[in-house]
C-alpha cells in the first residue's frame, strides 16, 4: 500500500499529482511505514550539516553514478544501493534537496529509470522545509537493509542518448535548460580560470532556451502553479503535451528538474533527459552547434 | 610546499575515505568570520566565480609581510566553506614566495576525488588562482 497521496490543492492541479508532496503532508507523514525520505544535494556536505529527522542521503556522484564508466549505476547497483537505504520495491521514496530541487529531481529520474513505481518530489525541498522552520537533524538513520529485486535499468523512454539527440534535430522538440549565456555560446574568458568543461559554446540547432528557473518560485524554490507552467511552455514555447521533447542542460541535473516539470506536472508523454548534455554534446566531434 | 597546506594535505590523505567528508565539514565549521571591518565595508572581497556558491574572498599582501587570507562563505555551502578552510588553514599567514610557488593542483592528492565531483574540486582551484593572482599584483605594485 503506497502511503496516501498529498490532497493539497496546488499539488491536486497538477498532471500527475502523486509525484508532488508539500512540506506540510512530508511533516505530518514522517516515520509513517513504507515512506522513505532521500535527500539529495548539490552539495556534498549539507545533509551532514541537518536533514529531515529520518531522511537517508542519496549522493548523485557517489552512488547513483558508475566510478568508472560515464553513466548510471547498473542494476546489481541500484539493487544494493535501494537494500543499504532501506528501501523495497514498495517504498514510497520522496525526494528533496538543495538548488531548488535539481538534484533531488535528477535522484528521482534516475530511480524512475529503474521503474520505482512510487517516487515523489517534495514541493520546494530543502530550503523551504528549513525556511519555515520545521525540525532538522544531525543524526544518520541506520535502516535495516531490504531485498531489492534486480530490475534492468530502461533507457529507451525518458533517457536520450547523443545519437538520438543526432536525429531529433528537425524532428522532435528540444529545450535547453541552462542559463541564457550558456545557450549563447558567451564564455567567462578570464585567462588561467577553468572553464565549464566543453570545448565549444552553443546549443543544438532548433534548441528552445526555457532555463529550468523559470519552473520554479524565486523566494522558496517551489514550483509555479500549472497555470503559470502552462503559459510558459504551451503558450509562450509552443510545446504541446502530445510533443515529443527532449531536454537537455550541462550533466542532465537541471534538464531532470524540467522533466519533471513537463512530465509530471503538465503531463506531457514522450519526455526524455539527455544526460549527456552539454559535457558531452560541446566536446563532441563533428556535431552541429548553433549560436 | 608550505609545511601547514602539507599537514592538511596529509590529514585528509591519511583518512580512511569515509572520513575524509565529515572532515572537511570539521574545516567547513572551523573557518573564521570575516574581520568586522572587511565584513563591513566588504572593500576587496572578490567573489569566486568558479564555485557554485556565493563565496567571495579578500587577500591581504605586501611584499615581505606575511600574506592574509580572508574568505566569505555562507554556512548553506559546506563544500566550499570547507575548501575555503583548507587554504586558510594551509596559507594564511604564509610568505608571498610560499602563496606563487604552491602548486596549482595541490589537492589532488587529498583523496576527496572519488566523494567530490571534478567540477567542485574546480573550485578550490579557482580559490587558489584568485589568491595567487592577488598575491603577484601586489608584489609587482
Amino acid at each position: 500500500m503506497p502511503v496516501e497521496f498529498d490532497s493539497d490543492p496546488k499539488v491536486q492541479s497538477y498532471a500527475h499529482p502523486q509525484r508532488l508532496v508539500t512540506t506540510a503532508w512530508l511533516d505530518a507523514h514522517l516515520g509513517e511505514p513504507g515512506l522513505v525520505v532521500a535527500e539529495s544535494d548539490e552539495d556534498v556536505l549539507l545533509y551532514d550539516t541537518g536533514h529531515i529527522p529520518g531522511a537517508v542521503k542519496i549522493d548523485w556522484h557517489a552512488d547513483l553514478n558508475d566510478p568508472l564508466t560515464r553513466d548510471y549505476v547498473d542494476a546489481d547497483g541500484f539493487a544494493a544501493l535501494m537494500a543499504a537505504k532501506g528501501i523495497t520495491p514498495d517504498t514510497t521514496i520522496v525526494f528533496y534537496g538543495d538548488q531548488s530541487n535539481w538534484w533531488a529531481a535528477y535522484a528521482l529520474w534516475v530511480v524512475s529509470l529503474f521503474g520505482h513505481a512510487d517516487v515523489r518530489l517534495l514541493d520546494g525541498g530543502r530550503k523551504k522545509w528549513i525556511d519555515e522552520g520545521r525540525a532538522v537533524s544531525t543524526d544518520v538513520p541506520a535502516p535495516t537493509p531490504t531485498q531489492y529485486p534486480r530490475t534492468e535499468r530502461d533507457d529507451s523512454v525518458i533517457r536520450a542518448y547523443r545519437e538520438q539527440v543526432l536525429a531529433h534535430i528537425g524532428n522532435g522538440k528540444l529545450v535547453d535548460v541552462r542559463s541564457p549565456q550558456e545557450y549563447s555560446g558567451e564564455l567567462l574568458h578570464m585567462a588561467d580560470y577553468p572553464q565549464e568543461g566543453a570545448l565549444r559554446g552553443g546549443h543544438i540547432p532548433t534548441a528552445a532556451s526555457v532555463p529550468w528557473r523559470r519552473a520554479a518560485n524565486d523566494e522558496d524554490g517551489s514550483f509555479r502553479t500549472v497555470e503559470e507552467l502552462r503559459a510558459i511552455y504551451e503558450d509562450e514555447q509552443g510545446l504541446s503535451p502530445q510533443d515529443d521533447v527532449v531536454a537537455y542542460c550541462r550533466i542532465g541535473e537541471r534538464s531532470s528538474h524540467t522533466w519533471f516539470v513537463l512530465t509530471h506536472l503538465l503531463g506531457f508523454e514522450r519526455v526524455r533527459n539527455y544526460d549527456g548534455s552539454w559535457v558531452e554534446w560541446g566536446n563532441a566531434v563533428r556535431v552541429p552547434i548553433e549560436r | 610546499m608550505r609545511d601547514a597546506l602539507h599537514e592538511v594535505i596529509e590529514e585528509f590523505a591519511d583518512s580512511p575515505k569515509e572520513l575524509r567528508l565529515p572532515l572537511l565539514l570539521e574545516f567547513a565549521n572551523s573557518l573564521p568570520p570575516l574581520p568586522d571591518a572587511i565584513a563591513a565595508s566588504r572593500d576587496g572581497l572578490e567573489p569566486v566565480e568558479e564555485c557554485q556558491a556565493a563565496i567571495f574572498l579578500a587577500v591581504d599582501a605586501a611584499p615581505g609581510k606575511p600574506v592574509r587570507l580572508y574568505f566569505d562563505a555562507p554556512l548553506e555551502a559546506p563544500t566550499s566553506r570547507g575548501f575555503a578552510a583548507v587554504l586558510h588553514k594551509g596559507l594564511d599567514g604564509a610568505t608571498p614566495e610560499e602563496i606563487l610557488t604552491t602548486p596549482n593542483d595541490f589537492y589532488m592528492s587529498m583523496g576527496l576525488d572519488e566523494l567530490v565531483t571534478p567540477l567542485r574540486m574546480r573550485g578550490l582551484a579557482g580559490m587558489l588562482a584568485r589568491v595567487k593572482r592577488r598575491v603577484a599584483q601586489a608584489m609587482s605594485a
